[in-house]
């Protein structure tokens, strides 16, 4: 029941204001360099305690101490890539295989992903189909609604290029032009199989993930 | 009922009536049947009170480009098997046609998404907005007029 206006038509009720939501900050972020400027800004309130940068920085400027950090890197890296969870999104016929993949016969968990069915618990977004124009709005707030760090896979040729849809009226011209995408997997579809190479990819490249330090970026939009 | 006798009630309500040629042509899987537009409402309450074609099967458009759009609707009687494929023609530049919608309760979507395609205003719709494509697009993409690559900001 929402609020009433006294005196008023008993009916009549006041709409909360409809929230407006911020522009994602990954948009601007081209490299890990500039994430990190991003975080040295960032309001006092949501950094680490003086005393915990201080400890860290001072391991790493410690003659030998890089190692301690390249390692704890490592360690955290390996965490992320051993439990990527994908967020269960399917768009077109990919998705179909994209299903086959995360079942039984083909089974992802053995990887330690868990298809998981809200985009805020998951790291990784498979782009598995035809992105339309009228759909892309709704896939760019759904994939910034995920947490930091993610990833996204544009699964098949709709999603790489647009595919055999790519000159009609109504079809976005790859998906990375909405979202950054980390990892191409081609075919129209692919199997299952090439599907499982490219998380397989993708768990190599986030296991490298510090030592590239580079984010995918949206692709110039030429034609 | 027949085909043969659909064609002679047409014949006989539709064809030697003042207004325009009408053109009724036996094919294989029902009748053809070609109305001017200002009797398109009317030919259709007649198909569906007289002929028995209670069944809205579809309605789209043609785009013959310079002789202008043509709008084509079928219609059938499941009891007898008759079906009725009913066109107009609406003329070059013209872009307005009579909405079924009073008729036929299912044209409400069909013709929906035929203004969404070719532009079309269906005079007496009660509703009469986009579809299928976003409600800020432009233009009607399946006018032949339509460039396909028509660039939609920010995506394309």
């Amino acid at each position: 029941m929402g609020l009433r206006v006294p005196g008023a038509h008993p009916r009549v009720e006041i709409k909360p204001p409809v929230p407006t939501i911020p522009a994602p900050i990954w948009r601007n972020i081209k490299d890990l360099q500039e994430w990190e400027q991003l975080h040295q800004k960032r309001p006092e309130g949501d950094k680490h305690s003086a005393a915990f940068e201080s400890l860290t920085d001072g391991i790493h400027s410690f003659p030998g101490g890089f190692v301690v950090t390249t390692v704890a890197d490592a360690f955290l890296n390996w965490a992320r890539k051993s439990s990527v969870w994908p967020v269960t999104f399917g768009l077109a016929c990919c998705a179909i295989e994209m299903m086959a993949t995360f079942a039984s016969r083909f089974d992802v968990e053995r990887l330690g992903m868990v298809p998981w069915a809200s985009p805020r618990h998951s790291d990784l977004m498979v782009v598995s189909g035809t992105v339309t124009i009228k759909m892309a709005p709704m896939l760019e707030r759904i994939y910034d609604q995920m947490p930091d760090p993610k990833w996204a896979v544009s699964m098949g040729s709709c999603a790489n290029s647009g595919g055999p849809f790519r000159h009609g009226y109504h079809v976005v011209k790859g998906v990375d032009r909405v979202i950054p995408v980390d990892v191409y997997v081609p075919g129209c579809p692919p199997p299952p199989e090439s599907l499982l190479n490219g998380l397989l990819l993708l768990q190599d490249q986030i296991a490298h993930f510090r030592r590239t330090g580079r984010r995918a970026a949206p692709n110039p939009k030429v034609d | 009922m027949t085909h043969e006798q659909a064609k002679t009630l047409i014949g006989e309500r539709f064809g030697s009536a003042e207004v325009a040629p009408v053109s009724a042509e036996a094919t294989g899987k029902g009748l053809v049947v070609t109305v001017p537009a200002a009797d398109w409402q009317s030919f259709a309450r007649f198909a569906k009170d007289t002929l028995g074609c209670r069944f809205f099967s579809f309605s789209t458009a043609v785009d013959w480009k310079e002789q202008g759009l043509e709008v084509v609707a079928k219609v059938d009687n499941l009891d007898s098997g008759l079906a009725l494929m009913m066109k107009t023609k609406l003329g070059p530049g013209v872009s307005e046609c009579p909405s079924l919608v009073p008729v036929y309760r299912g044209a409400d979507w069909m013709e929906r998404e035929c203004y969404d395609m070719f532009g079309i205003r269906f005079d007496g719709h009660p509703d009469l907005r986009r579809i299928l494509l976003a409600d800020d697009w432009v233009g009607h993409p399946l006018l032949k007029s339509y460039a396909v690559d028509t660039p939609h900001p920010p995506y394309r």
